[in-house]
């Protein structure tokens, strides 16, 4: 990977550049595999890169990055994700 | 402090020229196109029209090869030049008055995205009122996006100013967008002859455009996307790093310019018969040049004044201000003002004495709205100024 030398603001491809962003999250998406046709469409939308797709096409949702935006159960076709509230953090 | 007026050197050697007599606005689009811009986006106001136009004529007679994107605002020009710069591409465009606001944001933009865009700002009154006359209060509102600004006061100038500024804004010491200022009419629409070197003496002086960053399919990056404080500190810095280092590039540039072309137009400031002076004058832009008739006439009369017209006001010439400050009082004259505060070069010409020098410092605000300013004026300001008879922050020849 080539740096620039001039300073401004660009970033590089990196995992989690601006940190464990799924400390964001006020609902939580839940899958429910049972449900899933593997259609893969929480895979396409997801902004964030969260929903991790594996080599027989089922998914799975990454919680250290996913902020909890709930596109992913949105576009889901047969409602097998399902938003829910985070529980408070105990102090 | 040393005093020179190097500003009428004949180029040497057995170049060809051309001795091109025609307006501000015509030889500030011949330079452009000269500086071979991969890309031009503008959109047309009074009174940077003609500018457009003529490259437009260029485009028409097959002489620019370039891309010339006629866009729908202001606004988008600044954002096609911002696009197309950070393609790669060597950019430039035009604007006036209400075009230039119109572009503030994208302006900050630019020079924080670190985009080597240069622009010409023609001079023009903001409205309301409707006027389009020239004053400096577009360009001044723009001080603070971190562009460099250049004022011109000739022809010839804008000719040599344009083609420099591509350089630095190119330098890889600098990479920030430039914007090169000219008095509506008095200069955009002014015919005064320029001489102009050949293609080849162009194209060697500035070479080809290589980006310091850019957009590029095969080294992804994202730009201009969220920063945390403490980085978004060190860009700020770095910009002021970049200004800082532009006061010793641009007479550095300035210099080979004159190497390759034979003129020099590039110091900070333009020192005229400032040696012995005991009051120097201070102005920008047109008014700068109409002063030297006026310090010729004073110095006849038996003044020791000289002139010294501000060419850069950002990066802010601090360390010519305070020799000059050591050595003269300073009468300085503004066509803008700063409102609820003063004219905005006087302001920072006393912020850059603070400490330094305990001379006087006389403000006056002349020419705003396009209020003709003529050597007789400046005459009488300087009169009025090294007698001490005029008002603090005097309005010139206000009618009540």
């Amino acid at each position: 990977m080539k740096k620039f030398s001039v300073e401004t603001s660009l970033s590089y491809p990196k995992k989690g550049a601006m940190g464990k962003t799924g400390s964001w999250r006020v609902f939580k998406p839940i899958l429910d595999k049972k449900k899933c046709v593997k259609c893969l469409r929480c895979w396409i939308f997801c902004p964030e890169s969260s929903i991790h797709r594996e080599k027989d096409d089922s998914v799975s949702i990454d919680y250290e990055f996913c902020k909890g935006c709930g596109v992913c159960a949105n576009e889901c076709n047969v409602k097998a994700i399902i938003m829910e509230r985070e529980e408070a953090k105990k102090n | 402090m040393q005093c020179q007026s190097n500003y009428h050197g004949t180029r040497g050697g057995e170049e060809k020229l051309t001795i091109m007599i025609d307006t501000g606005n015509r030889i500030a689009a011949k330079a452009a196109i000269m500086a071979k811009p991969e890309v031009v986006a503008a959109y047309p106001i009074t009174p940077q029209t003609t500018l457009v136009e003529a490259i437009a004529e260029y485009v028409a007679r097959g002489e620019y090869k370039g891309e010339f994107i006629c866009v729908e605002s202001e606004h988008s020009a600044m954002c096609a030049c911002i696009g197309a710069s950070a393609a790669g591409s060597r950019t430039f465009t035009a604007t006036s008055s209400h075009g230039l606001l119109l572009m503030h944001e994208m302006l900050h933009w630019a020079a924080l995205a670190r985009l080597p865009v240069v622009m010409c700002n023609i001079n023009r009154v903001i409205g309301p009122g409707w006027n389009i006359w020239t004053d400096e209060n577009d360009s001044i509102s723009q001080r603070d996006t971190g562009w460099i600004q250049f004022y011109c006061s000739s022809n010839q100038e804008i000719f040599d100013t344009v083609i420099q500024s591509f350089k630095l804004a190119e330098h890889e010491k600098i990479v920030l967008p430039v914007m090169i200022n000219l008095n509506a009419f008095i200069l955009s629409h002014t015919s005064m002859p320029a001489e102009i070197p050949e293609q080849r003496v162009v194209d060697e002086f500035l070479g080809k455009h290589i980006a310091h960053w850019k957009s590029d399919i095969d080294n992804p990056t994202t730009f201009g996307n969220i920063i945390g404080p403490a980085y978004y500190y060190k860009v700020r810095r770095a910009m002021q790093q970049s200004h800082l280092r532009a006061k010793k590039l641009i007479p550095q540039i300035a210099k080979d310019w004159k190497k390759s072309s034979g003129y020099f137009h590039g110091d900070l400031l333009e020192y005229y018969k400032c040696e012995g002076a005991e009051d120097i004058l201070l102005s920008m832009g047109a008014i700068g040049a109409e002063s030297k008739i006026a310090i010729n006439e004073l110095q006849n009369e038996g003044q020791k004044i000289g002139l010294a017209r501000v060419r850069v006001l950002r990066p802010f010439p601090t360390e010519e201000i305070i020799k000059l400050g050591k050595q003269a009082n300073l009468i300085v004259i503004d066509r803008n003002i700063s409102v609820g505060l003063e004219g905005v070069l006087f302001n920072e010409v006393k912020a850059a004495l603070f400490g330094t020098s305990d001379i006087k410092a006389t403000g006056f605000i002349a020419g705003l709205g396009g209020k003709d300013v003529t050597y007789k004026d400046i005459k009488s300001m300087c009169r009025k100024a090294i007698q001490g008879t005029s008002k603090a922050q005097e309005w010139y020849a206000m009618e009540d």
